[in-house]
C-alpha cells in the first residue's frame, strides 16, 4: 500500500482478509479440525475463497448504490478469495494427494466436480497476477476485459460447491442449501450486470437516489 | 457357507468373553468420568459419583490397543464418536455428537415384520439377552473416502432373521431410521425424503459378517454413532449401516434407498466398497484411514472379499453398483 493511512473500510477487508487464516492455523494447533483435518482444511478454505469472490462480486452494485469506496476494495478482496483458493488447491494437491500426479489427474479426468473446481482456479490465476498496478496500467482497456472472467469464474466455482455436497442440484434434494445460498447470491450479483437490468437499475437510481457523478461504466466489471 | 461362524474376521481370541462383556455393561453406567484411566475391574465400585457425568470416553479404553484382523489398529473413541454422518442431526460431521447428546436411545424398540411368519417388537434390552452381543472389529469405507477402524458390539442379523421366519416371497430386507423431529433437528431440513431408509438383499441380511451393533469400545452404543441399535454391513459405504433403526420389514421387491432415490447414478442399490468402480465425487480407489495423512489403497469389497464376493457371483459390479 503506497497510501500513509488505511481507511476504516480498508482496515476491515485485510483483518477479514486474514482472519479466516489464522483462526485455521489456530484450530490446526489445537487439534480442532474434526477426525479428518485434510478435509476439514479443504472445506474450509475453499468456502473462504467463495465468500471472498462472492464479496469482490458485490463491491460493484453496492458502490452503484453510493457507497463508491467499495471500488478501491474490490480488487483485494479478490486477491484474498484467491489466497484462500491457491490454499484450497495446494492443500489437495500437496498434502491430500502428497503430489501423486497420477493419482490427481485420474481423480481431475473423471471428477467433473474437481474438473470444474480445477478450471476455475486455472481462470483465476491470470486475475491474481495481474492484479498488480503494473500489470493495470500495461494492460489498460485489456485489464478490465480480462478480469471480466471472474463472471465465468465464479459460477463455476458454485457450481463445484453444489457437486461436492451430497445432493442433486437439479432435483435440490440432499445437502443443497448453503451452495444454493451462494448459487443465488451470486446470480443475483452478476444479473445485476446485464445490460437491461443496468439501465433499469440507472432509472431507478436516479429517482431515488441523489445524482452520482460517475457514468454507469463503474458497473464494470 | 457351512458355518455361518466360518466367515467371521474376528480372532476367537478378540471376542470378548461374555463375563467380561455382561459386568462390563453394568460398569459402564457407572464409570462415568473415571472410565478413562482406570482398569475395568477396579472402578466398578464407584457407581454413585458416575450417574451424575456424561461419558465422554471409551467404556474399555484398553480395546484402543487391539486392530482389525489385518492388524490395523482401532480408531481412538474420540474420533469414533466426533466425526459423524448423521444428517437427521447436522451435515457437520463434529456437530453431530453434541446435538445428539441427549436424544433418548433408551428404551429402544424395533419392530420387525413384513413376509415374516413372526412378526414382532423387541425391546433392544431383549435382543441384547437373547442374542448375546460379541466384539466385531470392522473396517467402516465411508463413501467421501474416508475410513476407520470400529470395535462395534452386535450380533448377527441372521439370528434375528431366523427367529421371525421370513417367508418363501421374501427376497429383501428393509430398514427404517427413528423418524423424531423434535430431537433431530437436522430432519427439518426439507431437501431429503425422510426417514432414512436402506436395505439388502436378503442373503446379504443373513450373511455372517451383518450385525446389529448395539454397543461400541465395549460399551452402550452412543446415540451419535447410531445408538438404540443400528446395522453394520462392513463390506458396502458406510451409508448402507443405517443407524438408529426402529423398523426391520421383509419385503420382495427392491426396498426404498434414501441416497439412491436423491441420486441414482451415484448411489447403487448394493454400494458394496470397490476400488475398480469410480464414484462421480470421490476417488473410490484410495481413502484415507482416520488419523492418517497418506491415502492407501481402497481394498475390493472393503478387505471382506473373501467371505462376501461369492454373493455377487455372474453379477456385473459395473452395472450393479
Amino acid at each position: 500500500m503506497t497510501k500513509p493511512h488505511f481507511t476504516p473500510l480498508q482496515l476491515l477487508v485485510h483483518l477479514a482478509g486474514w482472519i479466516p487464516l489464522v483462526v485455521l492455523v489456530f484450530d490446526l494447533s489445537r487439534d480442532n479440525l474434526t477426525a479428518n483435518p485434510i478435509q476439514a482444511i479443504e472445506q474450509r478454505t475453499g468456502y473462504t475463497a467463495l465468500v471472498f469472490l462472492a464479496l469482490s462480486l458485490a463491491c460493484t452494485p453496492l458502490a452503484f448504490l453510493g457507497w463508491k469506496e467499495l471500488t478501491q476494495r474490490r480488487k483485494a478482496l479478490g486477491n484474498y478469495g484467491f489466497l484462500y483458493a491457491a490454499l484450497h488447491v495446494t492443500v489437495f494437491v500437496a498434502v491430500d494427494y502428497g503430489f501423486n500426479l497420477n493419482a490427481i489427474l485420474r481423480d481431475v479426468g473423471n471428477k467433473q466436480y474437481i474438473l470444474i473446481g480445477a478450471t476455475a482456479f486455472l481462470l483465476l490465476v491470470p486475475l491474481a497476477v495481474t492484479s498488480f498496478n503494473y500489470w493495470m496500467k500495461r494492460l489498460g482497456k485489456n485489464w478490465k476485459r480480462l478480469h471480466r472472467l471472474v463472471y465465468l469464474i465464479a459460477p463455476l466455482v458454485v457450481l463445484h460447491f453444489f457437486m461436492a455436497r451430497k445432493g442433486n442440484f437439479l432435483s435440490l434434494s440432499g445437502d443443497v442449501l448453503q451452495p444454493l445460498i451462494f448459487a443465488v447470491i451470486i446470480g443475483l450479483l452478476l444479473l445485476l450486470r446485464l445490460s437491461p437490468v443496468k439501465r433499469a437499475w440507472t432509472r431507478l437510481r436516479a429517482q431515488w437516489l441523489p445524482p452520482v457523478k460517475e457514468t454507469s461504466s463503474s458497473l464494470n466489471p | 457357507m457351512d458355518s455361518p461362524f466360518k466367515s467371521v474376521p474376528v480372532q476367537s481370541s478378540e471376542i470378548t468373553p461374555k463375563h467380561v462383556y455382561l459386568s462390563r455393561r453394568d460398569f459402564i453406567k457407572a464409570a462415568g468420568l473415571l472410565a478413562g484411566s482406570m482398569a475395568l475391574s477396579a472402578c466398578a465400585p464407584n457407581a454413585l459419583e458416575a450417574d451424575s457425568a456424561p461419558a465422554p470416553t471409551a467404556a474399555d479404553p484398553s480395546i484402543a490397543e487391539k486392530t482389525d484382523e489385518l492388524g490395523d489398529p482401532v480408531n481412538s473413541f474420540k474420533d469414533i464418536t466426533n466425526y459423524n454422518n448423521y444428517y437427521e442431526f447436522t451435515t457437520d460431521k463434529q456437530g453431530v455428537a453434541q446435538l445428539a447428546k441427549d436424544f433418548p436411545t433408551s428404551p429402544w424398540d424395533v419392530q420387525i415384520g413384513g413376509l415374516v411368519k413372526n412378526p414382532a417388537k423387541f425391546g433392544v434390552e431383549d435382543l441384547i439377552k437373547k442374542y448375546q452381543p460379541e466384539e466385531r472389529i470392522y473396517r467402516l469405507r465411508c463413501v467421501e473416502a474416508w475410513s476407520m477402524v470400529i470395535p462395534w458390539v452386535g450380533f448377527p442379523l441372521w439370528k434375528l432373521l431366523q427367529d421371525v421366519e421370513p417367508t418363501s416371497d421374501a427376497r429383501y430386507v428393509s430398514f427404517e431410521t427413528i423418524f423424531a423431529p423434535d430431537d433431530m433437528p437436522g430432519l427439518k431440513q426439507p431437501w431429503y425424503p425422510w426417514p432414512y431408509r436402506e436395505g439388502l438383499r436378503l442373503d446379504e441380511a443373513m450373511h455372517d459378517l451383518t450385525i446389529l451393533a448395539t454397543g461400541l469400545y465395549g460399551g452402550e452404543l452412543p446415540p451419535q454413532n447410531g445408538g438404540g441399535i443400528r446395522l453394520v454391513v462392513p463390506w458396502k459405504y458406510g451409508f448402507k449401516s443405517i443407524k438408529a433403526v426402529v423398523k426391520i420389514e421383509l419385503t420382495a421387491e427392491e426396498p426404498f434407498a434414501l441416497w439412491k432415490a436423491i441420486q441414482p447414478n451415484e448411489y447403487g442399490f448394493y454400494a458394496n466398497v470397490n476400488p475398480n468402480v469410480d464414484h462421480p465425487r470421490w476417488s473410490q480407489a484410495t481413502e484415507r484411514r482416520i488419523g492418517e495423512i497418506a491415502r492407501r489403497p481402497t481394498l475390493m469389497f472393503n478387505g471382506y472379499a473373501e467371505q462376501v464376493a461369492s454373493l455377487y457371483e455372474g453379477m456385473d459390479l459395473r452395472i450393479n453398483y
